[in-house]
């Protein structure tokens, strides 16, 4: 798709524009990046940051004007970096955005953000609500009850729990969230949901907080971005609303769930099960997790996808092309 | 409920039973009927039995239908009655019911945990990170996107159906083969299972086992699906070859499986169990609390239609 565009438009060399890299690009990215563009990167560079940024703005045949990130990541677009950068006047980030902080300061200073946009949403709503359907059936569990050879021995597993009707509650009903809903009502669940505010678009019953939506739901799923208002959004009062025989996903942050809450309701029986793509220390999962039956553990593969990934590439090209021709990023987080 | 005392004059109607019934059942339909072991029955009650129900998946052979010479109707309580000759109750006239849609909701959902299962790596993920490995050994390797996979169901029935608009609001696009097309279904009509399997990512296995349907999906079909193809079966483990299965899943010929029922349950192929691209269930895509009483329901509806004269509630076509 996009690489028949790129090598259709590839501005000859002399006038490549430079663009900053300050995340690991694998090969189809780095190729596709260097045909169209001056590439600085800091991985390949020994320098730290500041020093880094510091030469950047000597680069020919401009400083760059763009840099491509991992929101949410390592490095931390905050006031700091962009004082030692001023040159750069676009940001391109792999995640849904930005950390609200990093926003606010680009907001400040005029710089555009453009993030991932949708090329998430579905392989991480697949994931979400394949984890749902293995907590709730016992999909994990069984298999490795019958990898063990347990199944002539002992009998069935034990009787796992339907889907239809489930009052399924989800926090932040974003692109991700959406399609999430749009899948479990194929499966016969009852939608409702708790944001920031809510969305005249949907008819899902809305809940002013977390606690309510936990208290009328039989499973909750975690969908929001992770910022102060929403750290440990899942907490010991909203596990004890869920309640014993309900279920908790998780594949937005691992810091949006109290872990070690989350550990105590689970050991205590105080909820009934969890699916969880992200973990507060990744790639650190606690070991508490590994005897648990009812639990589903991924190491945050929801967005990843063979397939995901050269269509988040594609999308990141599009929009550093949108930026340098002057037109409207694709998929702006900045301006709203 | 009323209790049945034991009275010789006992007005309930005479069911035979194949195989004691579960607990639950029993319980339920205490009153209700007189029930019977058939192994047990005195041969007043075998000459005199209209009605023969089988509890779980019982053998029900020619041998014991012929000693029942009264006998009009086989009551099933599961969704494949292909464990009854059904020959022989064709010959015979006899109506046969199954579990009709009581299980279709609950398979259709379990086929689709199956189908992320395997595209996403799920369990095999799952097992990873339980072994600390990802603190390790780094990144599980990446699985394959669900939403734009081409589906091919094979029997678009009570299961089939439920499976095929579950997996259309993952944005698959659901295309179908059954013994003739359905006129009211979106999905496209594939004549033969080989071009349906050529044309598919992932197939779905939720038909009857039948003479026709036996070993259906063989190496041929297996070939065609291909090397990053997933076969789902939550219909019988019959349809499948599956020493041939497990020789393609082994040479990579087959990309990946999720297998609920199998040829010899509760035997499973050992060499499965070292394949990351395969889901093992212990034939439980039914069974949910609330899908045993759903059967419930439809026995006991089929039962009192039976002795009510009234049109029985999910008959199968023999």
């Amino acid at each position: 798709m996009a690489s028949a565009i790129a090598a259709a438009t590839a501005p000859p060399t002399a006038a490549k524009h430079s663009v900053l890299l300050l995340r690991r690009a694998n090969d189809y990215l780095a190729a596709t990046l260097r045909a169209r563009y001056r590439v600085l990167s800091f991985y390949d560079s020994a320098a730290p940051l500041p020093a880094f940024l510091a030469a950047s703005a000597a680069a020919l045949p401009e400083p760059p004007r763009a840099a491509l990130v991992v929101g949410g990541g390592s490095i931390q677009i905050d006031a700091t970096f962009l004082d030692a950068a001023p040159y750069l006047r676009c940001v391109v980030t792999t995640a849904a955005g930005l950390d609200h902080g990093d926003l606010a300061e680009c907001a400040r200073r005029g710089v555009l953000v453009a993030g991932a946009g949708e090329v998430f949403s579905t392989d991480v709503a697949d994931h979400a609500v394949g984890l749902l359907i293995d907590v709730l059936r016992d999909v994990s569990a069984a298999d490795r009850y019958v990898r063990r050879g347990l199944w002539p021995v002992q009998g069935d597993y034990p009787l796992g729990s339907k889907l239809g009707g489930k009052r399924v509650g989800i926090i932040g009903l974003g692109s991700i969230g959406s399609s999430i809903a749009k899948r479990l009502k194929a499966l016969g669940c009852v939608i409702q949901y708790h944001s920031r505010r809510p969305k005249d678009t949907v008819s899902f019953k809305y809940f002013h907080d977390v606690i309510s939506l936990a208290t009328e739901s039989d499973a909750l799923i975690v969908a929001c971005a992770l910022n102060d208002q929403t750290r440990h959004i899942v907490n010991k009062e909203v596990l004890g609303a869920l309640g014993k025989d309900g279920v908790v996903v998780n594949i937005a942050h691992g810091g949006n769930i109290d872990e070690a809450e989350l550990i105590s309701a689970l050991r205590e029986g105080k909820i009934a099960g969890a699916g969880l793509d992200v973990f507060e220390k990744e790639p650190v999962v606690p070991a508490e997790f590994f005897s648990m039956d009812n639990v589903v553990l991924t190491g945050h593969e929801a967005v990843f996808t063979t397939e995901s990934g050269s269509d988040l590439c594609d999308l990141m090209i599009g929009n550093l092309e949108a930026f340098f021709d002057g037109r409207p990023l694709l998929t702006p987080v900045l301006p709203k | 409920m009323e209790t049945t005392a034991s009275s010789t004059a006992d007005e309930s109607p005479l069911v035979l039973l194949v195989q004691p019934l579960f607990p639950e059942f029993a319980a339920a339909l205490a009153g209700r009927y007189r029930f019977v072991l058939a192994a047990d029955a005195d041969p007043a009650a075998a000459a005199e039995a209209r009605v023969l129900l089988v509890p779980g998946l019982a053998p029900v052979t020619a041998q014991h239908l012929a000693r029942l010479p009264a006998l009009e109707l086989v009551v099933g309580t599961s969704a494949g009655v292909d464990h009854v000759d059904l020959d022989t109750c064709r010959n015979r006239g006899l109506s046969v019911t199954n579990a009709g849609p009581a299980f279709a909701v609950d398979s259709a959902d379990y086929a689709v945990g199956l189908v992320v299962a395997v595209l996403r790596r799920v369990a095999a993920a799952d097992a990873y990170v339980r072994r600390g490995r990802w603190a390790a050994d780094g990144d599980y390797p990446l699985a394959t996107k669900v939403s734009g996979k081409r589906v091919g169901i094979v029997g678009l029935g009570n299961i089939g159906s439920r499976v095929a608009r579950r997996l259309a609001a993952f944005g698959c696009a659901v295309s179908y083969h059954s013994r003739s097309p359905k006129p009211s279904s979106p999905y496209t009509f594939v004549p033969a299972l080989l071009d349906l399997a050529a044309g598919s990512d992932v197939l779905v296995l939720s038909c009857a086992l039948t003479d026709e349907t036996k070993h259906m999906v063989n190496r041929e079909v297996m070939e065609a699906l291909g090397k990053d193809g997933v076969l789902v079966n939550v219909g019988r483990g019959g349809l499948v070859d599956e020493p041939e299965l497990v020789r393609c899943l082994r040479d990579g010929v087959l990309g990946g499986a999720g297998l609920d029922v199998y040829a010899n349950e509760p035997a499973v192929p050992p060499e499965l169990f070292g394949m990351d691209n395969v889901v093992l269930s212990d034939h439980r895509a039914v069974v949910t609390p609330e899908s045993m009483r759903g059967v419930l329901e439809v026995i006991t509806a089929n039962l009192d239609a039976f002795f009510s004269g009234r049109p029985l509630v999910s008959p199968v076509q023999l």
